[in-house]
C-alpha cells in the first residue's frame, strides 16, 4: 500500500506521542523513587538516592517479589503444560463439542477479576480447602492457561502438518515427532505465551486478594497494604521503578527469541 | 507408516519402555479420539473442576438467600432455591444504574484503546522498519510490569484538581470522577489492545496491501477494504481483555474515580454482608462476557487473545 | 537461534531464580506461617494496617519479632483494609485473634465467629481504660468478646485559609447549602451513615434519635435522604488515609470527616496548607478497636499470649503512636517517645471521650434498648450504602 511521507511521519508521530503518555506516569514514579518529598508532590523536590539505599534494606518488598516470582513460576509453568496440550487437543482435531471448550479455556480471562475471584474463593471454601500457596497457584494457573493455549494454539496452526506427515514415514513415534519437530518448532511461542501469562499473574490484584493465603504477600498486595500506610509512597515508587527495570531483561529477550524465529521461518 | 522401523539410531532401539511408548504412540495414532481425549483431559479436567465447578457454585449460591435471623447479623445461608436476588438487582434502580453505568465505561474505554491503538499497531506492524518494530514491541509491553496499583496512584497525583501535574503544566485536569476512571482504565489495558492488533498486522500479507494499490485504490481504500475486515479478529480479541478488564474493576474508581461505582464495587462491599446477593450481581457481568463471546466467536478472535 | 540469546534468556532466568532463592532463605528462617513445629506453637493475627508489624514495612518498626522471641510462639500477620474484610477473613476460622471495630466485632460474635474472653487470663486488663471495656461494640449480654486495643474519633477537619468562617458544626458537610461543594470528604464504609444520624438527632429532634446506631424505619430514611443530599458535595469518599491526606495536603478536599492521625500528617508537611480538626458541637461518632480471639482456633494459648504482649504499656506506646490513636493502656502515656503523645489524642480526656459515640455494628435488636420496634441490621446498612454511592 502506497503511503505518503505525510502519512508516513503522522503516523511515526502518533506512535511516538502515544509512547510519551504511556510512559510519562512510569518515569514520574522513577522520579519520585529519587525525591526527598516523602508524598506524591509536584513539582518533584531534591534528589536523594537514600530510598534506594533504604528499600535495598527491607525485608517486606524483597519478599513480595520472591512471592510474586514463585507464583508466577509455578503458575506459568502449569499453565504451559496445560495450555499447550489443550492446543494440541483443539487444533489438530476436530469433535463434538469442541467450540464449547474452546469458550471454556477463554472464559477465566474474558470473566473480570471480581468474578472468577469471588467463584473461586466460594469454589474453596464450599470443598473445605484452606486458602495457602497452592489455592493461589490454582487460582493464578486457571487464567494463564489461555495465554499459553493461544499462543501455541496459533503456532500449530501455522505448522504444515507436511513436517508431521515426513516425520512419521521416516519411522518416528508421536512422541519422537513431537519431541524432535513439534516442539522446537514452537520453543518461541511457548517462551511468548508463558512470559505474557507470568506478566499477567505477577501483576494480578483481585483474584489474588481473595485466594491468597495467610501472610502471604505478593508485590500487588504489598503495594496495596503501603498505599495504605504513610510514608510507605517513596519505598513503593523505588520498588516499582526496580521491577519495570528489571523486567526489560526477560521482555527483551523474549522478544529477540520470538523475533529470530520468525526471521528463521 | 511404521515401516523401516530398525533404520534409527542405536538408542532409539526397542527397549521394552520404548516398545510400550511406542504401543501407546500405535494406539493413539489408531484412535484420534483417545488422543484428543488424552490430550484434553488435564487441561478439560482442571478447568471443569476448578473453574466451571467454581462458576457453578457461585451461580448457585445466587438462587439462595441469608437465613433469617433476630439479629440480622449471621451469615449463614438458607439454601431454599428462589430468585429474590435477581428481583431485587431488577427493582431498585440503581443496581440497574451501577450496571449501565459499568457497561458504558467498559465500552468507550474499548472504543478509546481501539482508536488509539489502531495507527500504533499499523504503524509498528507495516510501517516500521525490523528494528524499530522490534524496539517497539518491547516498549509497548514494559509498562505492564510496572504494577497496576503504582500506576494507578501516580495518575491519580497527576490528576489531582488541587495542584497536580496535568493542572500546573497543562491548565487543565478532568479531576477525580467518571471521566478520570475512564481515561486511567484506557491507559492501563492500552497494552492489551495493542498486542494483538500488532500480530494481526504483522501477520496481514503486504503483497495484499500492494495488489490493492496496483488495482488503483487509495490508501483510505485500502484501508477499509482490505485492512479492516482482516483486522477484525485482532480487534476484537482486545477489545474482550479491554471490556472484561473495565467490566470488573473496582480500584480505580477508588483511587481516581471520585464518587463514582462500578458492579465491581457493589460485588466487593456486599460480598462480605450478603453473599448470595454479591453473587447475584456477578452473574450479571458472567452474562454479558458470555454473550459477548458467543457473539464474536465467529469472527475467529478467540484464537487471537 | 542465536547463541547469544540463549545464554542471556539463561542469565536472565538464573538472576531471577537466584534473586527468589537468595531472599526467601533469608526470610524463610524469620517467619513461616503456622509451621506450627516450635515448641510454643503459632498464632495467626488479623490486624489493621499498623498493628501487627513485624518488620515488613519497615525493619525499624517491629513488635512481632520481639514478641515471637519472648513468648516462643510463631505469628504470622495478615492485613485488611476495611471492617467487612475483617470480618470475612475472621470468619474463614484460619485466624487466631483479630484486632476488631465495633462495626465487624458484633457481626463475629453473632455468627459464632468469636469467643468469649477468658479476663483472668489478660494479664494487662486491669491497666485498660474502663470506659472501653465491656462496652456494647466488645460485649454481648453482659459476655466479654474483646480485649480494648486502641480508639479515635472522626472528627471535623478543615482547611484554615479555605474554609471561613471556622466551621463547629457538622452542618458544612451534610447541608445543600454548603459553600465547598465538591471538595468534602467523608468515610467509604456503610457505618458512615451514623454520622448522619448523630447529626440528625441535634437537628431534627422530632426523629428522637438516642443512639446513631439504632435506627428504625423512619429514622433511617432520614439519614440515608440527608446521605444522598450530601453527595453532590462530596468530592471523594476515602478508605485509606494515605487518600485523604493527600487531598487535603493538595486542597482538592478542604474539609470532612477523619482520624487524628490523617490531620498529624497533613500538619507535619510543611508544604501543606494549615489544617484544624475538631469535634463539631453535635458530637461525633469513634471507633475502638478489640482484640478478639476465633472460637475455632487451636491456639489459644498463644493467642491469649499475643493480647497480653499487644495491650502491655511498652508495646501499646509503640502501635499507638506508630499507628497514630489513643492507646487502650494508659500506662502506655509515659512511654511515648512524643511527650505530650496521649494529650494529642485525649487518651485521658474525659470531656473528650464522654461525646463520643463508638462505631457499633447495628443490629434488628434496637441497641438503644427499645423493643417496640425493629431496628435496620448492618445488612441494611450496606444496601443502603449502595444506593447512596451508586445513584
Amino acid at each position: 500500500m502506497y503511503l505518503s511521507s505525510f502519512s508516513r511521519w503522522m503516523l511515526r508521530g502518533f506512535t511516538a506521542l502515544v509512547l510519551v503518555v504511556l510512559y510519562a506516569p512510569i518515569l514520574y514514579v522513577a522520579r519520585l523513587s529519587v525525591n526527598t518529598s516523602k508524598n506524591y508532590a509536584w513539582p518533584p523536590r531534591g534528589f536523594t538516592f537514600s530510598t534506594w539505599n533504604h528499600a535495598v534494606h527491607e525485608a517486606g518488598p524483597r519478599e513480595a517479589l520472591t512471592h510474586s516470582l514463585q507464583t508466577g513460576a509455578v503458575a506459568t509453568a502449569i499453565a504451559l503444560v496445560l495450555g499447550t496440550l489443550a492446543a494440541f487437543a483443539l487444533t489438530r482435531s476436530r469433535f463434538f463439542g469442541r467450540n464449547a471448550v474452546n469458550i471454556f479455556i477463554v472464559l477465566p480471562i474474558a470473566l473480570p477479576g471480581i468474578v472468577t475471584g469471588i467463584a473461586l474463593l466460594s469454589g474453596f471454601q464450599r470443598v473445605g480447602i484452606t486458602l495457602s500457596f497452592t489455592t493461589l497457584v490454582v487460582a493464578h494457573a486457571t487464567f494463564c492457561v489461555v495465554i499459553v493455549y493461544n499462543n501455541s494454539a496459533a503456532r500449530l496452526r501455522r505448522l504444515s502438518p507436511a513436517v508431521r506427515d515426513a516425520s512419521a514415514d521416516l519411522g518416528a513415534d508421536g512422541w519422537q515427532t513431537f519431541w524432535y519437530i513439534t516442539f522446537p518448532l514452537m520453543r518461541t511461542a511457548l517462551v511468548a505465551g508463558g512470559l505474557l501469562a507470568f506478566a499477567l499473574s505477577f501483576d494480578e490484584i483481585i483474584v489474588t486478594t481473595f485466594t491468597a493465603g495467610v501472610g502471604y504477600k505478593t508485590l500487588p498486595l504489598w503495594f496495596a497494604d503501603n498505599f495504605s500506610r504513610p510514608n510507605a509512597i517513596p519505598t513503593v515508587n523505588v520498588v516499582a521503578t526496580f521491577v519495570v527495570l528489571a523486567s526489560i531483561i526477560p521482555v527483551w529477550v523474549a522478544q529477540r527469541l520470538t523475533d529470530s524465529d520468525s526471521a528463521n521461518r | 507408516m511404521g515401516r523401516d522401523q530398525g533404520k534409527l539410531t542405536p538408542a532409539e532401539s526397542p527397549s521394552p519402555r520404548s516398545g510400550l511408548r511406542r504401543r501407546a504412540s500405535r494406539f493413539f495414532a489408531r484412535h484420534p479420539g483417545a488422543r484428543v481425549g488424552a490430550q484434553i483431559g488435564a487441561p478439560g479436567g482442571w478447568l471443569l473442576v476448578v473453574y466451571i465447578g467454581s462458576l457453578t457454585a457461585l451461580i448457585v449460591t445466587a438462587l439462595y438467600r441469608l437465613a433469617d435471623d433476630p439479629t440480622g447479623l449471621v451469615t449463614k445461608l438458607d439454601t431454599t432455591i428462589g430468585f429474590a436476588n435477581f428481583d431485587r438487582l431488577i427493582s431498585e434502580p440503581v443496581y440497574r444504574n451501577v450496571a449501565l453505568r459499568t457497561l458504558q465505561a467498559a465500552a468507550t474505554v474499548t472504543i478509546i484503546d481501539a482508536i488509539i491503538a489502531f495507527p500504533v499497531a499499523f504503524f509498528m506492524g507495516k510501517v516500521a522498519t525490523p528494528r524499530t518494530r522490534r524496539a517497539l514491541v518491547v516498549a509497548v509491553t514494559l509498562p505492564l510490569w510496572a504494577g497496576y496499583l503504582v500506576k494507578g496512584y501516580a495518575w491519580r497525583s497527576l490528576l489531582d484538581p488541587g495542584g497536580g501535574a496535568l493542572k500546573q503544566v497543562l491548565g487543565h485536569t478532568p479531576g477525580f470522577g467518571y471521566a478520570s476512571s475512564i481515561l486511567v482504565l484506557a491507559y492501563l489495558w492500552f497494552p492489551f489492545m495493542v498486542i494483538p492488533l500488532f500480530s494481526g498486522f504483522e501477520r496481514l500479507p503486504t503483497s495484499l496491501l500492494e495488489a490493492s494499490t496496483d488495482l488503483g485504490a487509495k490508501a483510505g481504500r485500502t484501508m477499509r477494504s482490505v485492512v479492516l475486515p482482516q483486522i477484525v479478529p485482532s480487534l476484537v480479541a482486545g477489545s474482550i481483555f479491554t471490556f472484561s478488564l473495565t467490566l470488573g474493576d473496582f480500584y480505580m474508581n477508588r483511587i481516581v474515580g471520585g464518587t463514582t461505582e462500578f458492579i465491581g464495587n457493589v460485588v466487593y462491599r456486599q460480598f462480605s454482608v450478603d453473599l448470595p446477593f454479591a453473587a447475584a450481581y456477578a452473574v450479571v457481568p458472567i452474562v454479558i462476557m458470555v454473550g459477548y463471546l458467543l457473539a464474536v466467536r465467529r469472527t475467529g478472535a478467540l484464537d487471537e487473545l | 537461534m542465536n547463541r547469544f540469546l540463549r545464554w542471556g534468556a539463561l542469565g536472565a532466568i538464573a538472576v531471577f531464580v537466584f534473586a527468589a532463592c537468595g531472599s526467601s532463605s533469608g526470610s524463610a528462617a524469620k517467619k513461616k506461617p503456622t509451621s506450627g513445629k516450635t515448641t510454643g506453637g503459632s498464632v495467626s493475627i488479623l490486624a489493621w494496617p499498623g498493628y501487627a508489624e513485624n518488620g515488613s514495612t519497615s525493619k525499624d518498626v517491629n513488635w512481632v519479632t520481639p514478641f515471637e522471641t519472648e513468648s516462643g510462639c510463631k505469628a504470622s500477620v495478615k492485613t485488611f483494609g476495611t471492617s467487612d474484610e475483617a470480618f470475612q477473613l475472621f470468619n474463614t476460622g484460619q485466624y487466631d485473634v483479630v484486632s476488631a471495630s465495633g462495626d465487624s466485632s458484633l457481626r463475629s460474635v453473632a455468627n459464632g465467629d468469636a469467643a468469649v474472653i477468658d479476663t483472668a487470663k489478660v494479664t494487662t486488663y486491669g491497666e485498660l481504660a474502663p470506659f472501653l471495656k465491656s462496652k456494647p461494640w466488645n460485649s454481648v449480654d453482659g459476655k466479654v468478646y474483646g480485649v480494648p486495643h486502641g480508639w479515635g474519633a472522626n472528627l471535623l477537619m478543615y482547611n484554615d485559609a479555605a474554609v471561613t468562617p471556622a466551621p463547629d458544626s457538622w452542618s458544612v458537610v451534610f447541608e445543600a447549602t454548603s459553600p465547598y461543594k465538591g471538595k468534602v470528604t467523608a468515610y467509604d464504609s456503610p457505618i458512615y451513615i451514623a454520622d448522619a444520624a448523630l447529626y440528625l438527632s441535634k437537628t431534627k429532634p422530632e426523629l428522637k434519635i438516642t443512639n446513631p446506631y439504632a435506627l428504625d424505619d423512619t429514622q433511617f430514611a432520614a439519614a440515608v435522604a440527608l446521605l444522598k443530599q450530601q453527595k453532590p458535595n462530596i468530592g471523594e469518599y476515602w478508605s485509606d488515609y494515605l487518600k485523604e491526606q493527600e487531598g487535603f495536603t493538595k486542597s482538592s478536599l478542604v474539609l470532612g470527616t477523619t482520624w487524628q492521625v490523617i490531620t498529624n500528617g497533613v500538619q507535619a508537611d510543611t508544604a501543606s496548607p494549615k489544617v484544624t480538626a475538631i469535634i463539631p458541637k453535635e458530637g461525633s461518632t469513634a471507633w475502638s478497636d478489640s482484640w478478639m480471639v476465633s472460637t475455632k482456633s487451636k491456639n489459644v494459648d498463644c493467642a491469649y499470649k499475643w493480647i497480653n504482649w499487644i495491650t502491655s504499656a511498652k508495646v501499646q506506646a509503640q502501635v499507638a503512636e506508630y499507628f497514630g490513636e489513643a492507646p487502650a493502656n494508659l500506662s502506655a502515656c509515659t512511654l511515648t517517645t512524643t511527650k505530650d503523645f496521649c494529650t494529642t489524642f485525649h487518651a485521658d480526656d474525659k470531656t473528650f471521650y464522654g461525646q463520643l459515640a463508638y462505631w457499633t455494628t447495628p443490629t434488628t435488636k434496637c441497641l438503644d434498648g427499645r423493643t417496640n420496634v425493629q431496628c435496620k441490621a448492618y445488612k441494611d446498612w450496606t444496601a443502603a450504602w449502595d444506593e447512596i454511592k451508586g445513584s
